[in-house]
């Protein structure tokens, strides 16, 4: 049997947007329990950590030239630079160094 | 719209500029995807405008591809999202509790990667037009991305989209770092999630896991753990 693509794309969207407005809209008052509250401290900082890195090594035509955007994006970055800035220059180091790789 | 609101979308605007140009490049990629699963330009763009999820919508263009059943499509996409599931409990408590419901409908849209990533950074409760401000500009981004990729297929130089395709992880280095160099817990949590994440892509049998249950798992078990070694204290939180 052929599904139907606008089904499927429906069926995407509706799980995607559950799962995303479910713990906005359920939890609206701060949360009390000092492990919880350290939890979800700790969330984004980990979850980042873990999908930048190996990944940012096989998102470029060189594990090298990930590498490089790896180390001068902590450079940039724990020297103040803005978020523009960081993720410009990031990319500007993989061109660049590309070119000689 | 008083002053104060006016700022904070124009403030998310000129955030979600890095986030729209990076999408944009992403998005490019996914589109081929899209494309070598069958789906039409005008399919793949309403795709990434109802999703903004690179990870999920991928999973979802091989479902259809392989023509898997709907029950099979609902079950790949809650896993490969789950995490927006931690995200959006994080970001709950960025709200003050005077948000309305309409508000919070529409923050939870945007809850992205990257759009989460950017406003958990930003100090004190977050107001809801940041928010709206970060999505008016990448949404479009993501989604012009996505038809580009489909329609144009490999018109750009590989240069061009290999140098491009790190600017996301530029951004998650720019959001994490910075509060690491003030905060020791943070910094060596971040060094450990990173190796941990190596070892976990690497190495049999969790290397056979997708991306989505690798950031899922080592997100519960080593924010748990820090929890509870190095629980933190109220003025920290607030933040």
């Amino acid at each position: 049997m052929q599904r139907n693509v606008y089904v499927y794309i429906f069926i995407m969207f509706a799980v995607t947007y559950l799962i995303r407005v479910l713990p906005l809209t359920l939890i609206r008052r701060p949360i009390r329990s000092r492990f919880l509250r350290s939890f979800l401290f700790y969330v984004p900082y980990v979850t980042l950590a873990v999908m930048t890195f190996p990944d940012i090594l096989y998102a470029t035509n060189s594990v090298w030239s990930g590498l490089l955007a790896l180390i001068a994006g902590v450079a940039l970055a724990f020297s103040g630079q803005s978020l523009l800035t960081v993720a410009v220059l990031s990319c500007a180091v993989v061109f660049v160094s590309e070119l000689f790789l | 719209m008083n002053q104060d609101d006016r700022s904070w979308f124009l403030r998310g605007m000129r955030d979600g500029m890095p986030i729209a140009l990076g999408y944009l490049a992403v998005a490019f990629t996914l589109g081929i995807a899209a494309r070598n699963s069958g789906l039409t330009a005008f399919q793949a763009t309403l795709a990434s405008l109802l999703n903004n999820a690179s990870a999920g919508e991928y999973a979802g263009f091989t479902v259809i591809r392989e023509q898997l059943s709907y029950v099979e499509m609902a079950v790949m996409i809650f896993i490969t999202n789950m995490r927006y599931l931690l995200m959006s409990c994080a970001l709950s408590q960025k709200l003050a509790s005077s948000v309305s419901m309409p508000e919070r409908l529409l923050v939870g849209f945007g809850v992205t990667d990257e759009i989460f990533g950017v406003s958990v950074a930003v100090p004190g409760y977050l107001n809801p037009r940041y928010s709206y401000g970060l999505m008016a500009v990448a949404i479009p981004g993501w989604a012009l991305g996505t038809c580009l990729g489909v329609v144009m297929g490999n018109v750009l130089p590989a240069s061009v989209v290999s140098a491009l395709s790190v600017g996301l992880y530029g951004m998650f280095i720019a959001v994490i770092v910075p509060p690491a160099r003030k905060n020791r817990v943070l910094a060596g949590l971040i060094v450990i999630s990173m190796a941990a994440s190596l070892l976990f892509a690497k190495v049999p049998p969790m290397s056979g896991l997708s991306t989505g249950m690798r950031v899922i798992i080592l997100t519960v078990v080593l924010s748990a753990a820090a929890a509870i070694l190095f629980p933190v204290k109220e003025e920290d939180d607030a933040a």
